[in-house]
């Protein structure tokens, strides 16, 4: 398949030859390269990186609380044990795994895809980098220093949306929370100054001919995504700040004895929370954005109303989040304005939708791996957005809040969603990041195990949300009718931890092993394939001119070009 | 689940399986309603989205050797299609939103009738302190009647008004064939209210995190015959009867001796403590501890010699009482009837 491609390096750039110090080295020169680096790809790669190895960490917690709940009335994990996990196990998959995993493909691919040699601003992106990994490792050092001087206490155990009071000292003792408020604090740092780089680059690196409408809708979205990240995280650092004020200086912003609001920490976490949930799940959208595509061999269906239903959902996801606090006592009203925005976010997604089945429909769609994953992630967002809909209708949230259907529901979201996207994504650049191609084997045993596993751990838990348990219970009676859902609950976490181990297996072994995948294994049109896989540091040799938003399509079809249609 | 749980009670049959949709109360239906119609729509949403994918997924995938000189017909879109999909969907949305508009109001915005029994609900980590508002005080001059912990008893086919607070941090009061639930938020008074169509013991649980032992705050909502909830209050209102037996009698004084009174309260007596729930008429009750244990001897027993055993976390602290005090202390809290 990697037709053509010496003939495209040649028109577009020169084979660029390697630079000193990249040739294979000691393990010194390995770590140095990583510490000094400010090349983005290698930022991008030490991103994605960081994020699956707290993915494992995160997910084996997981596997533990399913044990934990296989059975009524087990006696496998503590209380408090398992309230540790389900905090840090959420707390890690959102801002540890899912952000930096994100911001990893934004800083390997918008530079590349825009024609540029890197990010605006090198120094401050690897800052960005470091203060994510640092924020890491500060919020699992909880485990061994958040009993502090008092010695009580121990990892985070107040949940991922740490609500007030349990935050406040008189009930979450030791120094757990202040370690779950400063990791995420300064993740937070770090994820703005990716977010500015990501606007700044975006805005001013573009390449000659690529006009804002001819920008591959991978980067239009993360164009949205890092202004949703400069607007959502600032709210989350003002309540920490707030938090700490109380902890340690007596405010009393959300100490309700002191005439503090309970209320008012749920709104600022929302405000910053629910544009999260987009910031999560619009990059799932880039990646199908160029997957899709590519694997029907047609271009985008409608990409102007693409760009403008991610603009639409940006802009509406601002306005939605109190439809988490149906059941806080809102007035009618508010409860109605909530409930309406929210099913406003079904217009937008629905136009993605259908736009990604038009792009399928008249194609010839090659069911490669990185499609396999997209196709699954049409049918589990699908889900996922008709269970968000069920949550939206008010009354109904006031049975379904706070219990395992939306448990079920955002894991689908971000698993069916999210995750599926970043699979089919690790797929689709492997080659290009390392010049090889995962193997196809491994690559299946891992689709099917993990899709299978994902649908029978997470499809039961809408029941037993249904018949009434509560999410976060480390145990429950048996005959409350929850057993049997929570056992196939269960059982489904080995599917899916088979699955992911193919998957490393996969990386690793296909890293020095996998097929030879040339500079452009799929017959792809977007610039990151015009240049050698892996890219030299500078991506180009001379920089690209575009004509159209599928430049690699323009040149291999001299005879029927995009320019002439758009 | 027999227990000590006698006279008209056993007639009412348990209702474990919080199935919401099972309701059995007015506005559990109303929810009920609106949820059918909207899981239909979205059933129907689902079956034809997924349709569409299957059927472009097989009818358009590649078959055989891959010819790239024969790409397919390169279309980038159509406004009217595209026009269509935006528009239904729109449709949909304003339905849902006016099912979902109208339920809200009626449920929310539902009157307050005159002869509605009128109670507070107070979470504690991790137990629910209940207060019966006094017949004929205003609603908004909260004059306590009694109180009880745990067990909440209402009649059948009329208006239980409910006020929801907390002591310490979020809890969430939810019975799900009850009604939806809504949170219990210090510093905040919450309304929420039933109107149950059948008896029974219907279980509840706390539904918003609330620390260590989250999991086994349960209430249970016991729905009775007017006949048999006016008799159940006036039980209620009546002090337990003083400990006859020797053991019983011991256990009392092993009860005043220690500082059960501080947290405890039994009516009638000079135990007033409020940190802890009211055991004035423990005995009538179906359970311990907030649903960790059925309520007999034994399970008291086990309570007495160290409640972290079968609630790991508890507040209530190892009295370090001897073996013949704890049975004292169960043979005098099994007389609070």
């Amino acid at each position: 398949m990697a037709h053509g491609s010496t003939a495209l390096s040649k028109e577009y750039i020169e084979v660029a030859p390697s630079s000193p110090g990249q040739e294979k080295g000691s393990l010194t020169r390995i770590v140095q390269k990583m510490v000094f680096t400010v090349d983005h790809k290698v930022l991008g790669l030490m991103y994605i990186g960081s994020g699956l190895f707290f993915f494992v960490i995160a997910g084996i917690m997981a596997a533990l609380i399913r044990i934990q709940l296989a059975v009524p009335n087990n006696h496998f994990l503590e209380p408090d044990v398992f309230n540790r996990f389900f905090t840090m196990h959420g707390t890690a998959m959102v801002f540890i795994v899912g952000m930096p995993i994100i911001f990893g493909f934004a800083n390997y691919l918008v530079p590349i895809m825009i024609g540029a040699r890197d990010m605006a601003y090198p120094r401050m992106n690897a800052f960005g980098f470091w203060m994510f990994f640092f924020s890491g490792f500060l919020l699992y050092a909880s485990y061994f220093a958040g009993p502090g001087l008092y010695n009580a206490g121990s990892a985070p155990d107040v949940g991922w949306f740490a609500y007030s009071p349990l935050t406040s000292r008189a009930f979450s003792r030791g120094h757990s929370s202040d370690y779950w408020t400063l990791a995420l604090f300064s993740g937070g740092i770090g994820s703005i100054a990716t977010a500015i780089n990501l606007i700044v680059t975006t805005v001013s690196l573009r390449c000659k001919g690529m006009t804002l409408g001819r920008m591959p809708l991978f980067v239009w979205t993360f164009l949205v995504v890092a202004f949703l990240v400069i607007i959502a995280m600032p709210p989350l650092a003002a309540c920490q700040i707030m938090l700490l004020l109380d902890r340690y200086l007596g405010a009393a912003f959300f100490d309700t004895q002191n005439g503090g609001s309970a209320i008012l920490w749920q709104h600022f976490f929302w405000i910053f929370g629910h544009p999260e949930v987009y910031i999560l799940i619009l990059p799932g959208f880039a990646i199908m954005n160029e997957i899709v595509p590519v694997f029907s061999r047609k271009p985008i269906f409608g990409y102007p109303i693409m760009v403008a239903a991610n603009l639409m959902i940006a802009f509406i996801s601002l306005g939605v989040w109190a439809h988490h606090m149906f059941t806080v006592g809102m007035s009618s009203v508010g409860n109605a304005f909530f409930a309406i925005t929210t099913m406003l976010v079904a217009v937008p997604t629905g136009i993605k939708i259908f736009n990604w089945l038009g792009t399928m429909h008249g194609g010839k769609i090659r069911l490669e791996l990185p499609m396999l994953f997209c196709i699954m992630f049409l049918f589990q967002f699908l889900i996922a957005g008709l269970t968000g809909i069920m949550l939206a209708v008010a009354p109904f949230d006031w049975q379904l809040s706070d219990s395992y259907f939306v448990v079920a529901h955002f894991h689908y979201v971000l698993i069916g969603g999210l995750l599926f996207t970043i699979f089919a994504g690790i797929y689709y650049w492997y080659p290009k990041a390392f010049g090889r191609m995962l193997d196809n084997k491994l690559g299946h045993l891992h689709f099917w195990l993990f899709t299978i596993g994902f649908h029978v751990t997470f499809f039961p838990q809408h029941i037993s949300g249904f018949l009434g348990m509560p999410r976060r219970y480390y145990t429950y009676d048996a005959g409350r009718g929850w057993d049997l859902w929570n056992l196939i609950s269960t059982i489904g976490v080995l599917f899916q931890a088979l699955g992911v181990f193919f998957f490393v297996l996969n990386l690793v072994w296909s890293y020095w092993k996998g097929r030879k995948a040339g500079d452009d294994p799929w017959d792809a049109w977007t610039l990151e394939w015009a240049t050698t896989s892996p890219p030299p540091d500078y991506n180009f040799e001379h920089l690209p001119v575009v004509h159209s938003r599928r430049p690699l399509w323009d040149l291999k079809h001299p005879d029927d070009p995009d320019w002439k249609y758009e | 689940m027999a227990g000590t749980f006698s006279g008209a009670r056993a007639d009412e049959p348990l209702r474990p399986i919080a199935n919401m949709f099972d309701p059995l109360s007015k506005p559990a239906e109303m929810i009920h309603d609106a949820s059918i119609i909207t899981l239909i729509i979205c059933a129907i949403i689902f079956l034809i989205v997924t349709g569409m994918l299957v059927y472009v997924t097989v009818k358009y995938r590649s078959r055989g050797e891959i010819d790239e000189r024969k790409e397919p017909p390169q279309i980038y879109g159509s406004s009217q299609i595209e026009l269509a999909w935006t528009v239904i969907p729109i449709i949909i949305t304003v339905v849902l939103i006016l099912i979902t508009t109208r339920t809200i109001g009626e449920i929310q915005d539902h009157p307050v009738p005159k002869d509605a029994v009128h109670i507070r609900v107070i979470g504690h980590q991790w137990w629910w302190e209940i207060h019966y508002q006094k017949p004929g005080a205003k609603p908004d001059e909260w004059v306590t009647d009694f109180t009880i912990a745990n067990e909440i008893h209402v009649p059948v086919n009329k208006h239980t008004e409910i006020t929801l607070e907390s002591a310490d941090v979020l809890h969430s009061f939810w019975v799900a064939q009850l009604n939806g639930k809504t949170d219990l938020i210090p510093g905040l008074k919450n309304h929420t209210w039933i109107e149950p169509r059948a008896t029974g013991v219907f279980f509840g649980n706390c539904a918003e995190y609330c620390g260590t032992q989250h999991a086994n705050m349960q209430l249970k909502v016991v729905v009775q015959t007017q006949a048999d909830y006016d008799a159940w209050v006036l039980a209620q209102k009546t002090p337990p009867p003083a400990p006859t037996t020797a053991e019983a009698i011991a256990g009392k004084k092993v009860f005043y001796a220690n500082s059960c009174v501080n947290c405890h309260k039994v009516d009638g007596t000079p135990a007033a403590g409020v940190f802890g729930p009211d055991l004035t008429h423990l005995a009538t009750r179906l359970t311990i501890g907030a649903g960790i244990a059925k309520n007999n001897e034994d399970s008291l027993r086990t309570w007495m010699h160290d409640p972290a055993t079968l609630k790991p976390g508890v507040l209530m602290p190892n009295m370090q009482l001897t073996d013949k005090e704890v049975d004292e202390v169960v043979a005098y809290l099994m007389t609070l009837k």
